[in-house]
């Protein structure tokens, strides 16, 4: 823009009112970052609305042409008729709605622990992100040290002090028994360093809000004799409720697409074969392109109906 | 605390709680960053035959496997400092064409009036909540097609175009806190919309920026799903996230990988903990309203 566009209205004799020129203007700012995305995010995705319907292996792809290219159902029929689409489903939305239950829960607990002041407070608030900020290949190759079952700490302490006969194998375990009950060993092993990953977000999102709340409410409540309990219960938690609903959507989002957790600390092994991990292995493995593609949208529909009934229900309450 | 007088026992009940998530959040934070930090100083064999001693005695500490790390393989190390360079470059790379784009798009999505500005917001936060396994597929076909596998270019646009929604997100709240009067009077003065954004807007928020530059920087330092799919076959252009998580295939010791885990995680640790409250202040202004 080498010449000011106010001058050019100017010269015109305001033949460019102000509000045409924002609009040009607002248009050419934002076209370099729109036109990435549609290259790198929007051709993409059509890509895979194609790929879907193409009956195409990893091989075909340097000889293939746009000629000879053939629309089929075959890849969602046979991804919907595998019993293996079915469990990675079920293990997705199991994987999805515990780790963000249990990350709003901790973040809650953290947000409500740390919110009245005392010394130390900044330091506690800025450790308790560690988990956030680390680098999630970093964490997970701890985290696999941690548990390892020759020279990991927690197994070593299990058979030491909690009287295990033999090491715990958190990582490659489908289900075990405690006590009777059969219990997802590394299912529920891969939802706790989601958790532990996640939960500084949430504690971030709600002591954000919670600052924010007027404290005059609260005085005037306990004043009235109410307690801590019932403050919470009937002046803070509802100031929280916009605030939690938009984690619940982001976070089951966010996990129910989640791949790099699991792939690094089980790679898919013992129960733990999410939709997202199994996309990579009909991609990578398997040189599937079509099946990897029918994969990615059946998770495409499911987030994409998630996200219109957070719309809807925002509407209906009169919010969006 | 003004409840003082009235000092019941729930409150002591519930003080008591509130220390008790205090310990443990700081505990399973914290914990295991110092577990793998005393893991990767002490010697090899220690590690292996007594894993309760988390912490090694004085004479036992050695920081020899930081060097081993670090080391190129042609040194006999593992070459996790060249890993570390190509993830500099490729995030350093990442941060100038994703905040150099976004802060005219953020400026323009807070201040200006144009067709098509719901459009394009709503398109933003489609990007940020759509699964990146998905789009994994076409940009492995498309890469394997053009030849682009192992180019960290084919990575920098990728990168520039997951970060884009998130750093916009952020500079418009940064934008937005710049008062519109002191525009209003640089426009009066005679400057243009570029001088004002130049000459006023950026400067006034220049810590926002940083920030979420860095934020960006961390992002494409972090990540690990593309160039798994994209450079794996390229050893001499291993990212250090692909680089570790590579090593722990091989039967490298876990007192090198603890080394090279917390070699990478220094930097974004210190870079996050210096923006802190800027960054946090960035990332959470939706929430507030919510």
């Amino acid at each position: 823009m080498t010449v000011s566009p106010g001058r050019v209205a100017r010269r015109r004799g305001g033949v460019m009112t102000q509000s045409r020129r924002e609009d040009l203007q607002g248009r050419a700012m934002v076209s370099p970052t729109v036109l990435v995305v549609f290259a790198m995010v929007m051709l993409p995705f059509l890509a895979v609305v194609a790929f879907g319907f193409l009956n195409i292996r990893l091989v075909d792809i340097p000889r293939v042409s746009l000629f000879d290219l053939e629309f089929t159902l075959d890849n969602f029929r046979t991804v919907l008729s595998s019993p293996s689409f079915w469990t990675a489903l079920r293990i997705t939305v199991i994987y999805a709605a515990l780790t963000t239950l249990g990350a709003i829960a901790a973040g809650m607990a953290m947000a409500l622990a740390l919110r009245h002041p005392f010394r130390g407070r900044g330091l506690i608030r800025a450790l308790v992100l560690v988990p956030y900020v680390l680098p999630v290949v970093a964490a997970a190759t701890i985290w696999k040290t941690l548990l390892n079952s020759q020279y990991g700490l927690v197994n070593a302490f299990g058979m030491k002090f909690l009287g295990w006969d033999a090491p715990i194998g958190f990582l490659s375990t489908t289900t075990r028994e405690f006590a009777g009950i059969p219990v997802p060993v590394s299912l529920f092993t891969v939802i706790a360093f989601e958790v532990w990953k996640t939960a500084p977000l949430a504690f971030l999102f709600i002591t954000a809000r919670m600052q924010v709340i007027p404290g005059d409410l609260e005085e005037a409540a306990s004043i009235d004799g109410a307690s801590i309990v019932q403050r919470f219960r009937y002046i803070v938690l509802p100031q929280l409720r916009g605030v939690v609903v938009l984690l619940v959507l982001l976070r089951f989002i966010w996990s129910f697409q989640s791949f790099n957790d699991i792939y690094l600390l089980t790679g898919g092994a013992g129960g733990t074969q999410v939709m997202a991990v199994r996309v990579y292995d009909e991609l990578i493995t398997r040189a599937n392109i079509g099946t990897a593609a029918a994969y990615g949208l059946a998770m495409t529909v499911i987030l994409t109906g998630l996200l219109t009934m957070y719309v809807r229900l925002n509407r209906k309450a009169g919010i969006g | 605390m003004r409840m003082k007088f009235s000092a019941t026992t729930e409150q002591r009940w519930l003080n008591l709680l509130k220390v008790m998530v205090i310990v443990v959040a700081l505990f399973v934070s914290v914990g295991p960053l110092i577990y793998g930090f005393l893991l990767s100083i002490r010697p090899l064999s220690s590690v292996l035959n007594t894993p309760l001693d988390v912490i090694p005695s004085l004479d036992e500490v050695d920081f020899g496997s930081y060097p081993t790390a670090l080391r190129d393989e042609s040194d006999g190390g593992f070459g996790m400092a060249r890993f570390m360079r190509n993830s500099f470059g490729v995030a350093a790379a990442t941060v100038v064409l994703a905040i150099g784009s976004s802060v005219l798009g953020a400026y323009a999505a807070v201040r200006l009036q144009f067709f098509g500005r719901r459009a394009v917001n709503a398109m933003f936060l489609a990007v940020y909540l759509f699964p990146g396994i998905v789009l994994a597929v076409p940009l492995f076909v498309m890469m394997s097609r053009i030849g682009l596998t192992g180019s960290l270019f084919g990575l920098m646009l990728i990168y520039m175009a997951q970060t884009v929604p998130v750093a916009l997100y952020m500079l418009r709240n940064y934008f937005a806190a710049v008062p519109e009067s002191v525009e209003e009077a640089a426009m009066i003065d005679g400057c243009g919309r570029m001088k004002t954004i130049t000459k006023i807007v950026i400067p006034m928020a220049l810590p926002g920026i940083a920030a979420t530059s860095l934020y960006v920087f961390m992002i494409a330092w972090n990540e690990y799903l593309f160039a798994l799919l994209f450079l794996v076959q390229d050893r001499e252009r291993w990212t250090a996230a692909l680089g570790i998580s590579q090593l722990t295939e091989f039967s490298v010791p876990a007192t090198v990988l603890m080394a090279g885990s917390i070699a990478i995680t220094v930097p974004v640790v210190v870079g996050f903990f210096a923006a802190q409250r800027l960054l946090i202040s960035g990332l959470t202004s939706g929430a507030e309203k919510g």
